[in-house]
């Protein structure tokens, strides 16, 4: 056994001196992420402890799972995953609908100008900020001047006043989720598109196949492993709400915290605005360990189905 | 017959579709920039596409206001100049490094960087980490956010592999030369698409973040653009806030304009739309060579 561990050790060594540029190359980036991705890893076990700023993580007492508790016991955490959860669910099925048709509309199109076109117009919204897409939003759905209420008040309804309205926000944000990625997320569905068999098409030609059939019995079959695996990917991170989303659309408005509170805002908001470390770090934690959960099922599955597109 | 009636129907529905989805992400743009163009009495009167009067007002009140703008705007062309640069060197060299296939220790390092993407001690340790370093109210701290990438070491390494044959590093070493030599001679002009392709993606992504500003930087001076913009809407919708409540007279009320926001969001998202055109292909290409990889 120690004998085995020496020659490890031995042969370890070997290579570092055999490819100690390389090492040295590497070392950059490993001294990089060991500093702000492992040490913090360290630090969950703040949610086990009754933090105080003056003793810091290590000083502080062991609490058990009192945070914990405290958040089941507020019911608090129910909320949190339950929106975050909801939010996301809305998100990809709404999304992967407006994705794949759009991608199959555009890929039957024949005129190469108008698709590009068309196609830089509906990514632009990814790359701009949350921030100027929530200043956007604003612009639209104010009370004051906003064009919703413009066009409420010319078809002679009433104005609605969106900001303090809890019911109308899933709409709104799974608008925002859909508009600003719809475009980018379409480039993976008409990547697969490109990539049947012309011929397949020709057959189906000669067959007398009118589009809907061939939509219908060609591109959405050949295209379902894509899908499953962008869906399945997705699903991997349904506990992470999309904070620079639902911070810059709703703000620091109390009104909307029930329907539109999720864990990255809330963790966020908590550390910000309540200094509450313990109880914060212990929903970071949860959320951790839940995702991490996820993404390992996920892969698993994903590897069954298609071993290339596994993540590991 | 049937079959061509069918086309034609499918043809001017998608047509029709997908013409308005893309002009629905048009639409708040324009909207927005004819707000900027507009005075604040005629936008509470009604807003348009196209605006009655235009006025350059809310423009000089942002050059008037120049120095914290212009502040801004230094800190975020500098800190994304300069993190682009250092993180493509640092994403090429260590994406190189594992996929040299002669590296043996490249499965357990690969894994090392990866597993930061599965599990992750969340912000309250970071922000812990981070103050206890020293780098709260530092560009230093706003310099790591984008510094380095799971997923584009990933890009970046599986470009290499499908680019530059492993044959090739093998004989340059016969020949004599140094690894670091390869790195810069062999494999760096040869991976200049993809490069291009993340250096964009990166270079965005310090472009649009307010986030990490918005937890570690206190010092005004030190405000990059896009946290500096989503201040004012904050202390705006605050202040409306109090206004309504009445915790503020309307007397005392100053409140930026809302098209001085809107000249402010143009002003900011400016170059991002005015470059738009001439990076957007290099997305297209390079996206679909990291494809499901994200």
């Amino acid at each position: 056994m120690q004998k085995s561990i020496v020659t490890t050790a031995r042969s370890a060594w070997k290579e570092l001196k055999r490819n100690k540029v390389l090492f040295l190359m590497l070392m950059p980036a490993v001294a990089f992420v060991f500093i702000f991705s492992y040490l913090p890893m360290g630090g969950v076990i703040i949610a086990f402890k009754d933090y105080k700023y003056v003793e810091g993580i290590w000083g502080s007492k062991w609490n058990g799972l009192d945070n914990f508790e405290a958040l089941f016991k507020s019911g608090k955490l129910l909320l949190l995953v339950r929106n975050t959860i909801f939010y996301n669910v809305l998100f990809i099925g709404i999304g992967l609908v407006t994705k794949v048709s759009l991608a199959i509309m555009i890929s039957e199109m024949g005129t190469r100008r108008y698709k590009r076109i068309m196609q830089s117009l509906m990514m632009l919204p990814h790359f701009l900020s949350w921030v100027i897409v929530g200043g956007m939003a604003y612009n639209i759905l104010n009370y004051e001047f906003g064009l919703l209420n413009q066009m409420l008040t010319s078809i002679g309804l009433d104005k609605v006043s969106v900001y303090t309205n809890e019911g109308i926000w899933k709409y709104i944000l799974t608008f925002a989720s859909v508009w600003k990625e719809t475009g980018y997320g379409m480039i993976f569905y008409l990547a697969a598109i490109t990539g049947i068999n012309p011929e397949l098409y020709e057959a189906a030609r000669v067959d007398g196949c009118g589009i809907m059939q061939r939509i219908r019995y060609i591109t959405l079959p050949m295209i379902k492993p894509t899908t499953c695996i962008l869906l399945l990917l997705s699903l991997g991170g349904i506990l992470k709400g999309n904070m620079d989303m639902f911070y810059n659309l709703v703000g620091n408005n109390g009104y909307l915290y029930n329907a539109t509170d999720v864990i990255d805002t809330y963790v966020y908001r908590s550390m910000m605005q309540l200094n509450d470390y313990g109880v914060t770090g212990a929903i970071g934690l949860f959320q951790s360990i839940i995702g991490f959960v996820l993404v390992v099922t996920v892969n698993n599955i994903t590897r069954k189905l298609d071993a290339d597109s596994a993540l590991f | 017959m049937k079959k061509t009636l069918e086309y034609k129907v499918f043809n001017t529905v998608s047509i029709i579709l997908v013409t308005s989805f893309a002009l629905v992400c048009l639409i708040p743009l324009l909207i927005t920039i004819s707000g900027s163009l507009t005075s604040d009495k005629e936008l509470f009167g009604g807003m348009s596409l196209i605006p009655k009067n235009p006025t350059l007002d809310a423009y000089r009140q942002i050059v008037r206001n120049g120095m914290n703008v212009g502040r801004a705007y230094l800190n975020t062309i500098g800190l994304t100049v300069i993190g682009t640069v250092i993180s493509l060197l640092l994403t090429s060299m260590t994406s190189y490094v594992l996929y040299r296939r002669d590296f043996k220790a490249r499965g357990f390092f690969s894994f090392y960087f990866y597993f930061t993407t599965l599990f992750s001690g969340g912000l309250i340790p970071s922000y812990l980490l981070n103050t206890a370093l020293g780098l709260e109210d530092t560009y230093l701290v706003l310099l790591f956010s984008c510094l380095l990438s799971n997923t584009q070491i990933i890009i970046v390494r599986s470009f290499m592999t499908s680019n530059v044959p492993q044959s090739l590093i093998e004989a340059a070493k016969i020949d004599g030369a140094g690894d670091f030599q390869i790195f810069c001679k062999i494999v760096l002009p040869a991976i200049g698409t993809i490069l291009a392709t993340i250096g964009l993606l990166t270079a965005l992504g310090y472009w649009n973040n307010w986030y990490t500003a918005s937890i570690y930087i206190k010092d005004t001076n030190k405000y990059p653009l896009m946290y500096y913009l989503q201040k004012i809407f904050n202390d705006a919708s605050m202040r409306n806030k109090m206004l309504l409540e009445g915790a503020l007279e309307a007397d005392n009320f100053k409140s930026v304009g809302e098209s001085f926001k809107m000249a402010m969001t143009v002003v900011t998202m400016g170059p991002v739309v005015l470059f738009y055109p001439f990076f957007q292909r290099f997305f297209v290409s390079g996206i679909t060579i990291g494809a499901v990889k994200e």
